[in-house]
């Protein structure tokens, strides 16, 4: 275990760095209100973050990440565009035993731009790329906008669509959507026998508790309406499951979705967009032709990327977690922004100091 | 030094507990006036009886303040934290045997499974502008199930006593909670929702993973274990 002096001086020494680049050094609350997170992570986040009791304001947590506080600070006050650069601790409860650290460092790079959006994923990723590059890391990354676009461009009722759009974060739920809807997996227990009825809800006793009789109409309406509708076809369904299996390198991938995107046009804009990158990468001096791809990759983290992806791993380490993740969030801030209207695109990425302390140790041994 | 076990000081589970032991040759008793809460062990020696909530037990044997104790398989897994490192299974015990279940309104002919739950929780959430709730104490047990099966757009809401009638008080949308005949949740409207409960729980003897264990604890256990006809 490194000492916690050392560690908040290479994490001042890694703020200096993106400081140098013209990011704004910026601070955010520990105690972050709760309600907020819960708006946003669902009941999961209480498992992963400490939930504490403030006898005034209500329910608050030790803040487990600064993206929430920085994008609410610039949505109340910030110039665009803007870049920030912060440090600090974060809190995540561990509630399986694990040696997984429980409080533990992050220093950030946030980039708020409203138009030049591939340029600002190029340019997170190359710096935090130059910040760790003497330990030589094996970069990862992804797009979640192209597996958003599939399943939006699929040939299937706007219903189905929006279930699988909510789930993608959760792969094993989306999978076994997916394999309902293409007619590869059975109804769930009862569905049938209910619609079979002309009224369902004849017998089914007193109307009690805040969901009405409207709204569970509306739901066997949909049913009805999903269980009338043409399962989604297999080539579509191969179609996303190459997608998902991807893993190759960017320039491969490249040719690979090309080839795709005839099949599959809605994702010939996010192809575009990939390919923008790559070459917004490859000028900031970026290997491309050696960078890795992955077509799940940022599905399970819960911080909600919705764009480009991307984690620095050790490999000589795997034991360690990855040394800096990052990606674009620009669905959070809408989320965020929803009362006012308010969104901004952002990209950020965060590195862990105590892990890149940890690496150069073990290489001076 | 003595072997410390800890039992549930009142009620049915308590009685069922001295019963189990007594069928195996250990009597447990109560010592003193009904309200002392005292008693003894006669049949072995080196083992000292502790009365204990059973909602108590859970945390006494992680701290390893009893070695040995006896409460709900439910009450351990919703307490502890990574339960297996800090206690073992003994004995499933064959009694105290209830279900935790997620139920909603019997008038939810639309909602059967967890996959509707979802779904509905989804549409509950667009139409009221909140996560739909469920009343339970259960929180660990019932956060990990539903994340296990991807249900999202929900919000646990506490509930110490008289869950089935949080719906109906339009405190909570559906209820988690313990039962072993279903009556309580059909007598307000409720009904369970299809496929496995969320934990089927029994009484259980459990062993403390972090009591000390010296030379004399440990041969007070294979005294006691022989008696019970347990592998110690």
């Amino acid at each position: 275990m490194t000492d916690k002096a050392q560690i908040r001086a290479e994490a001042a020494r890694l703020m200096g760095v993106f400081e140098a680049k013209g990011a704004t050094a910026v601070e955010a609350d520990i105690l972050q209100p709760a309600g907020t997170l819960l708006d946003l992570y669902g009941e999961d986040i209480r498992g992963r973050a400490f939930v504490t009791h403030d006898p005034i304001r209500g329910e608050a947590m030790l803040r487990p990440d600064f993206t929430v506080p920085v994008v609410q600070m610039h949505m109340a006050d910030g110039a665009e565009p803007a870049r920030y650069t912060y440090m600090g601790e974060v809190f995540r409860a561990q509630e399986e035993a694990t040696h997984r650290a429980s409080e533990y460092f992050q220093v950030g790079y946030e980039v708020f731009d409203r138009d030049a959006p591939i340029e600002a994923d190029a340019e997170v990723f190359a710096f935090i790329q130059d910040a760790l590059s003497p330990l030589s890391l094996r970069a990862a990354t992804g797009d979640m906008g192209l597996l958003l676009a599939a399943v939006r461009g699929l040939k299937t009722t706007d219903r189905r669509k929006a279930a699988l759009l909510r789930h993608i974060w959760r792969p094993r739920r989306f999978r076994a959507l997916l394999d309902r809807f293409a007619g590869r997996a059975p109804l769930p227990e009862g569905r049938e026998a209910m619609l079979a009825k002309d009224d369902p809800m004849q017998d089914a006793g007193p109307q009690i508790g805040l969901r009405s009789a409207a709204e569970i109409a509306d739901r066997i309406e949909a049913l009805r309406e999903d269980a009338a509708a043409a399962p989604i076809s297999t080539q579509e369904v191969e179609l996303l499951d190459d997608l998902l299996g991807l893993r190759e390198t960017t320039v491969n991938v490249l040719s690979r979705l090309r080839d795709i995107a005839v099949d599959m046009p809605a994702i010939a804009d996010a192809v575009d967009r990939l390919e923008a990158r790559a070459e917004a990468l490859y000028q900031r001096g970026v290997d491309v032709d050696n960078l890795d791809f992955e077509g799940s990759y940022g599905r399970t983290s819960m911080e909600y990327y919705d764009g480009f992806v991307f984690g620095f791993y050790a490999e000589t380490r795997p034991d360690l977690p990855p040394v800096a993740t990052g990606g674009r969030y620009d669905a959070l801030t809408r989320v965020l922004g929803r009362a006012k209207g308010h969104e901004i695109p952002a990209v950020g990425g965060v590195i862990r100091p105590e892990i890149v302390l940890e690496l150069n140790a073990g290489g001076a041994k | 030094m003595t072997l410390k076990i800890g039992v549930p000081s009142k009620g049915r589970l308590m009685e069922k507990t001295f019963d189990w032991f007594g069928a195996r040759g250990v009597e447990l008793a109560r010592t003193g006036s009904d309200r002392e809460y005292a008693a003894a062990v006669n049949g072995i020696d080196g083992i000292e009886l502790v009365l204990l909530s059973a909602g108590e037990i859970p945390r006494e044997l992680a701290a390893g303040r009893i070695h040995l104790g006896v409460t709900g398989s439910d009450l351990v897994r919703e307490k502890l934290g990574g339960w297996q490192d800090k206690v073992s299974e003994l004995a499933l015990m064959g009694f105290g045997h209830a279900d935790l279940i997620i139920a909603v309104p019997k008038c939810w002919v639309d909602v059967n499974t967890l996959d509707d739950l979802d779904a509905a929780a989804a549409a509950f959430r667009a139409q009221h502008g909140f996560r739909l709730r469920i009343a339970t104490k259960f929180h660990r047990l019932i956060r990990d199930h539903l994340r296990d099966h991807g249900v999202a757009d929900y919000q646990l809401v506490d509930s110490q006593g008289a869950t089935e009638g949080t719906v109906k008080n339009e405190t909570a949308e559906a209820v988690a909670d313990i039962t072993s005949t279903g009556e309580t949740l059909r007598a307000n409207h409720l009904k369970i929702l299809a496929g496995k409960p969320v934990h089927k729980s029994q009484a259980t003897l459990f062993k403390s993973r972090n009591a000390d264990w010296n030379e004399s604890t440990r041969a007070t256990l294979a005294t006691l274990s022989g008696k019970l006809g347990l592998q110690s």
